[in-house]
């Protein structure tokens, strides 16, 4: 800028230069300590810390259904019956809602195999969070969601109501035949 | 303004204080201001809600001093004040009750704000703030019923949060925050704690700018003809509206004490009585009756953003209100057909209120039997819902944009004193 070669004190350029580089560090600044403000309410590092739950499954006798806790969440852990997997078999995963085939809904095992029986999902029900009912509830008797009348099949797959997702699968792995980490 | 000569200090302390902070001038000019002095008792619904809301200020920070925002105290606390702490029994229920009358008292407000034209020109500002009252009110409200830490106190807490998960891309991030933790526990009902203590005093806050906006114009009235002589038109505020707005908070006092003497639990629900458990949800969630319209709106559509969208736009559209109205007459006294689909709303949102409180499957009306299970089928509750939110929709964006343009009114008075004198012509 040619203008800005005189250096007088007076020189306007140079004034506006100097105040909007405070104002620019003053709003950098104030964000940067807004940060600490906004993310203090994300999770605490001892809520995070309780991040991982193991889960013996050879206490569930098939065709019961037990919830475990993990992240103070509940999770529905089913030792399905033939008939159910056969149901949840039998049907075309491509027409479904949020298509997944049986075998996506299962983790294979350390010998990476897949295990039907076991079926290991969040109990929260992906439209608002409430537990759905199990035990064969709802339509396709697998899991019914009393708050808004959402219908999981024997896969946990959504196949009616207002959910948009089948039931989330945890995050878990098989320390051996019977004995799932969660987390 | 030769009626409302202004505050003159007298004595030699009110002027040497006027000169130095004129509170007393302030005060002054707040009540001694010029009212049109033909306002009904749907103008008192406003200095009821002043009253209330200083009422649950003043309980809520009593209960504060008893209550333990832990999840293992919670519930204990919310008892242990109904049954040992002094009084305890009057404070607690007073709070809960009058914050349901706080919400019956404003949903009567803004029903009289929309039929006399109250948020037209040149009121639309304070129309809004009063949009953004209401929109803190129910924050506060939701966070406040999820204290006492019973079954509906979480689910409620877990069903509401979760709305922000419908937000694409960023809604897990949301609601991870909201609750500081996986899901809602103890980090969600210590801050709720701490933002239900605060948020009325931006209420308060929000009150002030409210009552300063409507001081600019001054009041609506129900004929929605301006102030043309102040002197013929209007009476000070005080005596004549502080006697009348008065009677009304005292009657309605009545009606708030009928509850928390005598039905302390009529508007609560049973399953409130039953501690918070995370692994078992209610068999029907419901939240507070001042939310069952929008809990219909939410269950009326069968996508999850879609439903989370159309109940937010419900208030959304309150915002837009002074600009999708087309009329250029204020008060629907003069409009016959807007009145008529003014009742028509006023029902519909009372429906609204009886579908959300139903489960969707359940029958308006039975109409014949199902061929194939034999139970009975007709008119659900799903269908009213979606019927009555159309209407609601079509209130705002079609009906009232149409109406200003097609309507011919009926003839309105020349000024507020002729309607008042020929009101009591009629009558001798």
């Amino acid at each position: 800028m040619a203008e800005t070669v005189s250096t007088s004190a007076q020189d306007p350029s140079r004034r506006d230069f100097i105040y909007i580089a405070t104002g620019a560090a003053g709003a950098a600044g104030a964000a940067l300590f807004a940060w600490p403000l906004v993310d203090q309410m994300n999770p605490a590092a001892d809520t995070k810390a309780l991040s991982t739950t193991e889960v013996d499954l050879s206490d569930i006798s098939e065709g019961q259904q037990i919830i475990a806790k993990w992240q103070g969440k509940p999770v529905f852990i089913r030792h399905r019956t033939q008939g159910e997997i056969d149901a949840a078999r039998g049907v075309d995963a491509s027409g479904l809602k949020d298509p997944q085939s049986d075998e996506d809904r299962l983790v294979p095992n350390q010998d990476g195999k897949y295990e039907p029986k076991y079926l290991i999902m969040l109990a929260s029900c992906t439209h608002l969070g409430c537990v759905p009912l199990g035990d064969g509830a709802g339509d396709y008797e697998g899991w019914f969601c009393p708050c808004h009348g959402s219908h999981y099949d024997t896969a946990g797959r959504i196949r009616k109501g207002p959910a948009p997702k089948n039931l989330f699968l945890p995050p878990y792995q098989y320390l051996s035949d019977t004995l799932i980490k969660i987390g | 303004m030769s009626g409302y000569p202004g505050y003159d200090p007298k004595s030699g302390f009110e002027k040497w204080l006027d000169a130095r902070l004129p509170i007393v001038r302030l005060g002054y000019d707040t009540f001694i201001f010029p009212t049109p002095r033909n306002l009904n008792y749907w103008w008192t619904f406003g200095g009821i809600l002043a009253v209330l809301l200083m009422s649950q200020i003043i309980s809520g920070i009593i209960l504060a001093m008893h209550y333990v925002p832990h999840v293992s105290m919670a519930y204990d606390s919310v008892q242990h004040i109904n049954r040992d702490v002094n009084f305890g029994w009057l404070l607690q229920p007073l709070h809960a009750n009058g914050a349901s009358m706080m919400f019956l008292a404003v949903y009567i407000h803004m029903f009289r704000g929309i039929y006399y034209g109250s948020y037209k020109s040149p009121r639309e500002v304070l129309w809004i703030v009063g949009v953004v009252i209401y929109l803190l009110m129910m924050a506060t409200g939701f966070m406040g019923y999820v204290l006492p830490w019973g079954q509906m106190s979480f689910w409620g807490a877990t069903v509401i949060t979760n709305l922000f998960s419908a937000i694409p891309l960023v809604g897990d991030a949301i609601t991870g925050w909201l609750w500081g933790g996986f899901s809602v526990d103890n980090p969600t009902l210590n801050r709720f704690f701490s933002l239900h203590f605060v948020l009325p005093f931006a209420i308060l806050g929000m009150v002030i700018l409210h009552v300063w906006a409507l001081h600019v114009p001054g009041n609506n009235n129900p004929t929605g003809v301006s102030v043309k002589n102040v002197d013929k038109d209007t009476l000070p505020f005080h005596p004549y509206y502080t006697v009348k707005d008065g009677f009304a908070i005292i009657v309605f006092l009545m009606v708030l004490s009928a509850f928390v003497f005598f039905a302390p639990d009529a508007l609560n629900h049973p399953d409130n009585y039953i501690r918070a458990n995370p692994v078992v949800t209610p068999a029907h969630i419901v939240p507070e009756w001042y939310y069952l319209p929008f809990y219909a709106m939410l269950r009326a559509v069968p996508d999850k953003l879609g439903g989370v969208i159309v109940m937010f736009g419900a208030i959304g559209l309150l915002f837009a209100l002074p600009w999708l109205d087309t009329s250029k007459v204020r008060s629907m006294r003069y409009r016959r057909l807007a009145k008529l689909f003014f009742m028509i709303f006023v029902l519909a949102c009372l429906g609204l209120g009886w579908a959300g409180a139903k489960a969707p499957t359940d029958l308006v009306f039975a109409a014949g039997t199902d061929t194939a299970t034999g139970d009975p089928s007709g008119f659900n509750f799903l269908w009213m819902a979606r019927i009555l939110t159309l209407y609601y929709y079509a209130f705002f964006l079609v009906i009232l944009p149409l109406l200003g343009l097609i309507e011919k009114p009926e003839a309105r008075p020349d000024s507020i004193e002729k309607s008042v004198l020929e009101s009591n012509a009629g009558e001798a």
